[in-house]
C-alpha cells in the first residue's frame, strides 16, 4: 500500500498523462493544429534518464515520509520541474531543423500535467518537511531561477510559446511593467480607503454590518460588468471636466481599472483589519489604556503590532486577487498580460494565450510568497 | 491620597454604584471587598478614569480627578488588573518599562528600572528580561504584571482582583510580596478582591460593599469583632468568625511573660491562626515567642489565644 497517498495519486496522474496525451503538438504553421507528439516519441537514447526523477517520485510514495524520504522526493519534484521544459525545448529544435520556419512546436497536455504533479508534489513534499514561509519561498526561487536560465540559455527558443514571446519581447516587457503598475497603483488607494474602513468597522460595531454587506456587494459583480458599469460616468465625468480628462480620465482604459481593483481589494483589506483589530484580546487594550497610553500610542503601540499578521494576510489576498483582476482589465484596454492574452484568444493562438496567462500566475505566485513571509516574519514575537 | 464623596455610577436605570463615600489615607492597604456585581471594580476604575462618574467626586492627592488628563493620572496610579495584560509582542523589559517610556526616560535610566524591580519580585534579570510573556508561567506573568505597575514609582496602586486567577500556593505567594512591598514602601494600595481570607490577610482597612453601597469600612478586626449589618457578619465569617478573628491577631498581642520552651518556637509576628495550627500540630498547649533573632521573649498558651 502507498504510505504517500497524496504522492501516489500524483505519480498516476503524470503516467496517466505521460502515456496518454501529447507531449507536444507540432504543426505546419500557426493557424492549423497540429500532430500530437507522445512523450515516448522524444524519449532517445539518454533522454530516457528523465524517467529516473519520476520513479523515484514512484519509489517514495510507498515509503513512510520520514525527512529523508521527502528531501530525496522534493529533489525529484524539482529535477523533473525542470528537466521537462528541457525536453521539450530540446525536441522542438529537433523538429525545427527539419521543418519550415513557420512551424510551430507548442507543449501538449501531458507536459502541463506532469508538470503541475511535480509542482504539487514538490510542494507535498515540503510540506512534510515542515519548512516555514522561507523555506519554501527559497525552493521557488531554486526552481523558477533554474527555468529562467533554461529560457534564458536559447534551449527553449524553438518552443512556440517562446517565439511568441521573442517576436514581441518589447509588448511583453511593456504588458509586465504595466500590470505589476496597475495592481501597485490600486494597492494604495485601496490601503487609504480600506485601512480606516476596517478600522471603523472595528470601533463602530453599529456600521460594521452596513460597511461589509457593500463591499460584499462589490465582490458579487463580475469584473467585466463592473468595467462596463463604470465607463458611463467616467466617460461622462471626462467630457464635463476637461482637467479631469487631461489627467488620464477616461471611460476607458486605465482609470476605470485601477477604480474597479480598489473596489474589489477593499473588502479583504477592510475585512481583515476589522479582524485582527478584533483578535486583540481586551485585558490587553485595558492594561494599555489603564497604564496610561494615549488612544493613538494603543493603536500603533499595542492593537496594530498585534493585528498586523491578520492585516497583512489581507493585503496578500487583495493583491493576489488583483494581480488576476488586471488581466481583466485588458478589455478595457487598461493593458497589461490580459492584453496579450485576448490578443492570442481572438487570433485562436494559444501559445499567446499562454504567454499572457504564465506570467499572471508566476506573478500571483510571487506576490503570495512576497506576503507570507512578511506574514512570518512579523508573526516571529508571538501574539 | 485619595477621597471619594458620594460617588455613583448609573447606567441607565441601574445603579451600580450608590452614594459611595470613602477615604483613603496615605500608606494604607485598603481592599474594597464585596461579591461580584457589588460595583467594586467600578469603583477602582473611576477612581482612574476608566468609567466616568455619573455624580459626586474623587480626589486624588487633593485635586479632582476629573481636572488632571485621564493619561497623566493614570501614569502616576499603577494599575493591575486579573487577566494581567502584558503585551505579547514585547519583551519583559519592554513591558515593564511601559510607563516610564511613556513619560520619556532615557533608555539607560528604565533598563536600571527595570533590572531593579526584576530583581524586587524575585525575576532573574538576566534571564527575564528578553523573554516574552508567552514563555512564562501564569504566576510570573503576574509579577511583571506588578512590576510593571510600579515601574514609573507611582504615588498609589490599584489593583484589581490581581490574585483570582492565579492556584492558591502561587496567589499565597504573590501576597506576601505585596505585604512585603506596602510594609518596606509604604505605598498607599487600594486592592479589590472577593476573597475574605485574602481581604483578612492584607489589609490594613477593609471597605465592604454590598449592591452598589458600601456597608462598612474599618480595620479587619473591627469588621469582626463588631460587624455592623447580619450582611458583613455573615460575609466576613458566617460560622467561622471566631477562627478568622485569629487570622488578623498577632502573637505578640496575647503572648504572656515567661521563657518557657515547649515545642517548636513560633515567631512573634505570626497570627494566633498559626500558633494555634502549630499548637495542634505538635500536641502542645504552649509555644515559646521568639523575636526576628531567635531570642525567646515570651510565651503563649492556648488559653491566651482563647480568652480574649
Amino acid at each position: 500500500m502507498p504510505r504517500n497517498r497524496v504522492l501516489f495519486i500524483l505519480v498516476l496522474v503524470g503516467l496517466a498523462a505521460a502515456l496518454g496525451l501529447a507531449f507536444l503538438t507540432a504543426a505546419p504553421n500557426r493557424l492549423v493544429s497540429g500532430r500530437p507528439i507522445a512523450m515516448v516519441e522524444t524519449l532517445q537514447a539518454a533522454r530516457w534518464l528523465i524517467a529516473v526523477p519520476g520513479l523515484v517520485l514512484a519509489v517514495a510514495a510507498f515509503r513512510t515520509p520520514r525527512p529523508a524520504v521527502c528531501t530525496v522526493a522534493a529533489l525529484a519534484a524539482a529535477a523533473l520541474l525542470v528537466a521537462l521544459p528541457w525536453l521539450a525545448g530540446a525536441q522542438a529544435a529537433f523538429l525545427a531543423e527539419q521543418a519550415s520556419p513557420a512551424a510551430r512546436t507548442s507543449l501538449g497536455g501531458a507536459f502541463w500535467t506532469i508538470e503541475i504533479c511535480a509542482a504539487l508534489a514538490l510542494r507535498d513534499a515540503l510540506d512534510r518537511l515542515g519548512l516555514r514561509a522561507p523555506g519554501k519561498l527559497s525552493a521557488l526561487v531554486v526552481v523558477l531561477g533554474a527555468l529562467s536560465w533554461l529560457a534564458l540559455s536559447g534551449r527553449l527558443d524553438a518552443l512556440a510559446i517562446t517565439r511568441e514571446f521573442l517576436t514581441r519581447e518589447d509588448a511583453f516587457g511593456a504588458a509586465a511593467r504595466r500590470h505589476v503598475l496597475l495592481v501597485g497603483a490600486a494597492l494604495l488607494p485601496t490601503l487609504l480607503l480600506g485601512f480606516p474602513l476596517g478600522i471603523l468597522a472595528h470601533r463602530q460595531p453599529r456600521l460594521a454590518p452596513g460597511i461589509f454587506t457593500t463591499l460584499n456587494l462589490i465582490q458579487t459583480i463580475p469584473a467585466i460588468a463592473l468595467f462596463g458599469l463604470l465607463i458611463a460616468p467616467l466617460s461622462g465625468l471626462a467630457a464635463l471636466f476637461p482637467a479631469l480628462a487631461r489627467l488620464g480620465v477616461a471611460g476607458i482604459g486605465v482609470t476605470p481599472a485601477l477604480i474597479a481593483l480598489t473596489f474589489y481589494s477593499l473588502l479583504p483589506l477592510a475585512r481583515n483589519t476589522a479582524e485582527g483589530l478584533a483578535s486583540v484580546p481586551a485585558a490587553i487594550t485595558e492594561a494599555a489604556s489603564g497604564l496610561g497610553m494615549r488612544p493613538r500610542q494603543i493603536f500603533w503601540r499595542v492593537e496594530f503590532p498585534l493585528a498586523l499578521p491578520v492585516f497583512l494576510a489581507g493585503l496578500r489576498i487583495a493583491t493576489v486577487q488583483a494581480v488576476g483582476l488586471a488581466a481583466v482589465a485588458a478589455l478595457i484596454g487598461a493593458g497589461g498580460f490580459g492584453a496579450i492574452m485576448f490578443q492570442g484568444l481572438f487570433a485562436d493562438a494559444l501559445d499567446l494565450v499562454l504567454l499572457g496567462a504564465l506570467p499572471v500566475i508566476a506573478l500571483g505566485i510571487v506576490a503570495d510568497a512576497f506576503f507570507r513571509l512578511a506574514a512570518a516574519r512579523f508573526a516571529k514575537s508571538p501574539a | 491620597m485619595i477621597e471619594l464623596d458620594r460617588v455613583s455610577k448609573r447606567i441607565g436605570e441601574a445603579v451600580i454604584v450608590d452614594e459611595v463615600s470613602l477615604g483613603i489615607a496615605e500608606g494604607e492597604l485598603c481592599v474594597l471587598i464585596g461579591s461580584s456585581g457589588a460595583g467594586k471594580s467600578t469603583v477602582l476604575k473611576m477612581i482612574n478614569r476608566l468609567i466616568p462618574l455619573s455624580a459626586g467626586s474623587i480626589r486624588f492627592a487633593g485635586t479632582d480627578v476629573t481636572h488632571i488628563p485621564p493619561e497623566d493620572l493614570r501614569r502616576r496610579m499603577g494599575y493591575v488588573i486579573q487577566s494581567i495584560g502584558l503585551f505579547p509582542h514585547w519583551t519583559i523589559a519592554r513591558n515593564i518599562g511601559t510607563v516610564p517610556e511613556l513619560l520619556g526616560w532615557p533608555a539607560a535610566r528604565i533598563g536600571a528600572r527595570v533590572d531593579e524591580l526584576l530583581s524586587l519580585l524575585k525575576l532573574d534579570p538576566a534571564s527575564f528580561r528578553g523573554k516574552y510573556p508567552h514563555q512564562l508561567s501564569i504566576g510570573q506573568q503576574q509579577r511583571v504584571g506588578v512590576a510593571r505597575a510600579l515601574a514609573a514609582d507611582p504615588d498609589v496602586l490599584l489593583m484589581d482582583e490581581p490574585f483570582g486567577a492565579l492556584d492558591p500556593l502561587v496567589r499565597e505567594e504573590l501576597q506576601d510580596e505585596i505585604l512585603r512591598l506596602h510594609r518596606d514602601s509604604h505605598k498607599t494600595i487600594l486592592f479589590v478582591t472577593h476573597d475574605m481570607d485574602e481581604a483578612l490577610k492584607l489589609a490594613t482597612r477593609i471597605a465592604l460593599m454590598d449592591r452598589g453601597r458600601l456597608v462598612q469600612a474599618g480595620t479587619p478586626a473591627e469588621l469582626l469583632a463588631a460587624p455592623a449589618t447580619p450582611f458583613v457578619r455573615d460575609f466576613v465569617g458566617g460560622r467561622d468568625r471566631g477562627i478568622k478573628l485569629l487570622l488578623v491577631e498577632r502573637v505578640t498581642q496575647h503572648m504572656r511573660a515567661g521563657t518557657d520552651r515547649e515545642g517548636e518556637p513560633i515567631a512573634a509576628d505570626a497570627t494566633l491562626h498559626q500558633a494555634l495550627s502549630q499548637m495542634v500540630s505538635q500536641g502542645v498547649d504552649r509555644l515559646a515567642v521568639v523575636d526576628g533573632e531567635g531570642r525567646v521573649i515570651g510565651t503563649l498558651h492556648l488559653a491566651d489565644i482563647v480568652r480574649r
